[in-house]
């Protein structure tokens, strides 16, 4: 029974593959085999060409040969228009994969007169499909037969037929319309071509264009419900492939240096994680650059690949400005580590700049990839769609393990952490870098705002750019607060002097110390001396005083003895004492 | 004078082309439709001739045909085309450019 079901999901939701960036996995595998797909949307937001790519896709990349049966443009002018995305539909036509039908009716020379029947359509369709054996199908724009043909009611049952049709052929069909006003057609084709629908959109924000696709419905299927941004260019039609996007990518323990040493040491003496995302960000002229192009710099050096966006300074300047202080990016960019991306933010779309950063990271592959600055693309009020677009691009970014490197200028009236504050939920490495103004000068200060997953160190380290690159030192943080640059170290000599004299201070105790100690001596011996010389006093009248006891006792015996007293065996003492009482 | 501005073209004979697809009910009015109006409009100097496209699906590509039934007039210049079973013939004769001579215009006037 589970097999019984699995099989009908499979028919039922049998693909027909775009291979169109990013469209295929947005709708989950591609446009519903052997159904029409309704594909919608303004003049010039490139129906035509999702269709013809969809077409020339088939017929190249999955032996399905396709029919375009164009309402609107002729055959060469269709050959022309595609030939800039690369497409070779000459070629096709001869090989026999793409048959190219032009109906052409021209209201001016056509008259009616009663009932009618498309017949003459399906017999073109059905022919040009026998001819090359086709799978596919697009009708571009069939709606114009509206505008050609009379009686829309006839018209209309003559197109529901002509769906039905092409579904029972079981060829996957492209139907594209017009966006109506208030509807998603004109002629409300979405009543008739009910399986999948795609609204194409082209709008235009603060001067930007922003070209969007939106998968209405897809019967049958689940599918992205997102406006997606999409780019036409010059391989042709691509649609962001968010849907692949997620948290679900897995993360790396290697760790890259940061070019900085002790820098290195502030993160745990090892650097950056590999594919994670780092912040610089600061007011101007605090280093950002510096800090990328030094990271850069280091990469070449192991044999990495960066790319580098740079959206303020051309290559060329930012090579001269690097090697001023010591950083030779050169030498990378000639061996072809180290490729740059020069473009105005305010360029293109945001979207553009988007799909076309992706496009460049897939073709260019790099370890590294560096935004320099991603301020430019706020204009006015944005600060959430370029949030969206940064998040994007980060999900992209760590799927591929590639380690993204964004500076960010922020505004000197703007508190510093809550100026980046709405991207910061998207960075694991936040360096902050500050001036520090003290005594008539401006310092340069970095600390580490955030590093998740490895233990930081806190502190504020002064940040030098020399001739040989970029140097941290300690800052000196004392009484006075965090001192830099001359004050530092004037303090620190200051500090010198103080420490000097505390030395000679305690050399000076010290010696006193000793002095005191051999004074005390001294007087221990005098002491000692004086006690030994009345000790031996004492000893002297302590004998004499027992040579006198001794010779009254033996006077007090000889004395007894005279008086013939008892002379016990008992001590004398007693008996005497007894003799006494 | 009236009677001979139908066959105006100097002697050149009409041609018309009725495009069908099989043997349909449609067809078949306007086939009939169609033999009518060129005996009474063209005293028979006309040539025509009924092209099933089932049997000749390429001449649909040819000719650009659409819609079914269609009738073409190849001849006299330009051409012209009108589509439908043919029934309403103010509209057929309009087509067929037959109407800017009065006397056709009042006579399909009075006749239908």
């Amino acid at each position: 029974m589970n097999n019984k079901a699995e099989q009908t999901r499979r028919i039922t939701l049998a693909k027909a593959p775009t291979s169109i960036q990013g469209l295929d996995e947005i709708t989950g595998g591609g446009l519903p085999k052997g159904r029409p797909t309704l594909i919608c949307g303004g003049a010039g937001c490139g129906k035509t060409l999702l269709a013809m790519e969809f077409l020339v896709r088939g017929a190249t990349d999955y032996n399905e040969p396709g029919v375009f049966v164009s309402f609107e443009e002729t055959e060469n002018e269709l050959t022309s228009n595609v030939a800039s995305l690369g497409f070779d539909l000459d070629d096709l036509v001869k090989r026999k994969k793409i048959s190219l039908e032009h109906i052409h009716i021209d209201r001016s020379e056509i008259e009616h007169s009663g009932a009618y029947s498309l017949e003459g359509l399906f017999i073109r369709i059905h022919l040009a499909i026998e001819s090359i054996g086709a799978k596919r199908v697009v009708l571009d724009t069939i709606e114009s037969l509206f505008a050609e043909l009379p009686n829309p009611l006839i018209l209309r049952a003559e197109l529901r037929r002509l769906f039905h049709w092409l579904k029972r052929k079981g060829v996957t069909t492209i139907v594209t319309a017009e966006r109506g006003e208030g509807a998603l057609t004109r002629q409300g084709m979405e009543e008739y071509v009910s399986d999948c629908v795609i609204l194409l959109d082209h709008r235009v924000n603060d001067q930007s264009s922003i070209r969007r696709l939106r998968i209405v419905k897809y019967r049958g299927s689940t599918h992205g419900t997102n406006e997606y941004p999409f780019l036409i260019d010059e391989a042709g039609f691509s649609v962001l492939p968010i849907t692949s996007l997620g948290l679900n990518y897995s993360t790396s323990k290697e760790r890259i240096p940061t070019g900085i040493p002790r820098l290195d040491t502030m993160l745990s003496g090892k650097g950056y994680f590999r594919g994670s995302t780092v912040l610089v960000s600061g007011t101007a002229g605090t280093g950002k650059t510096s800090i990328a192009a030094q990271f850069a710099e280091s990469a070449g050096r192991r044999g990495e690949r960066v790319l580098y966006f740079t959206f303020e300074e051309s290559p060329s300047q930012l090579v001269r400005n690097m090697l001023s202080i010591g950083i030779d990016l050169e030498p990378w960019e000639k061996k072809g580590l180290l490729q740059f991306h020069a473009a105005r933010p305010t360029l293109y779309g945001l979207e553009t700049h988007l799909t076309t950063s992706i496009k460049l990271i897939n073709s260019f592959k790099p370890d590294i990839v560096v935004l320099d600055p991603i301020n430019g693309f706020m204009i006015g009020e944005n600060q959430s769609e370029v949030k969206t677009m940064l998040l994007r691009l980060v999900d992209f970014l760590k799927m591929k393990r590639v380690t993204a490197f964004f500076t960010s200028l922020t505004t000197a009236h703007n508190d510093l952490e809550t100026s980046d504050v709405y991207i910061s939920s998207l960075i694991d490495t936040w360096l902050l870098l500050r001036d520090i103004e003290i005594g008539g000068e401006r310092n340069r200060g970095l600390y580490v705002l955030k590093s998740r997953g490895m233990s930081h160190s806190n502190q504020i380290r002064e940040f030098r750019l020399t001739d040989n690159g970029i140097e941290l030192l300690d800052v000196y943080v004392g009484s006075d607060g965090v001192l830099t640059g001359s004050a530092r170290l004037s303090q620190e000599t200051k500090d010198d002097a103080e420490e000097l004299l505390r030395q000679e201070e305690i050399g000076r105790k010290q010696f006193g110390l000793e002095r005191k100690r051999e004074a005390l001596e001294a007087q221990i011996v005098v002491l000692r001396s004086e006690f030994e010389a009345e000790a031996s006093e004492a000893l002297k009248v302590i004998g004499i005083d027992k040579a006198r006891n001794d010779r009254f006792n033996q006077d007090k015996i000889r004395m007894s003895k005279s008086r013939r007293g008892d002379v016990q065996n008992k001590s004398n003492g007693k008996a005497n004492t007894k003799k006494h009482t | 004078m009236r009677r001979e501005r139908p066959a105006k073209p100097h002697g050149e004979k009409w041609v018309l082309r009725l495009y069908v697809a099989g043997q349909t009910p449609e067809t078949d009015t306007a086939v009939t439709n169609l033999k009518l109006i060129c005996e009474e409009q063209l005293n028979g100097n006309y040539h025509l001739k009924v092209i099933d496209l089932t049997v000749h699906p390429h001449l649909a590509r040819v000719d650009q045909i659409l819609a079914i039934p269609t009738l073409v007039r190849k001849s006299p210049a330009p051409m012209r085309k009108i589509i439908g079973d043919l029934s309403d013939t103010t509209r057929v004769l309009a087509g067929l450019n037959l109407t800017d001579q009065g006397a056709v215009t009042d006579k399909a006037g009075c006749g239908y």
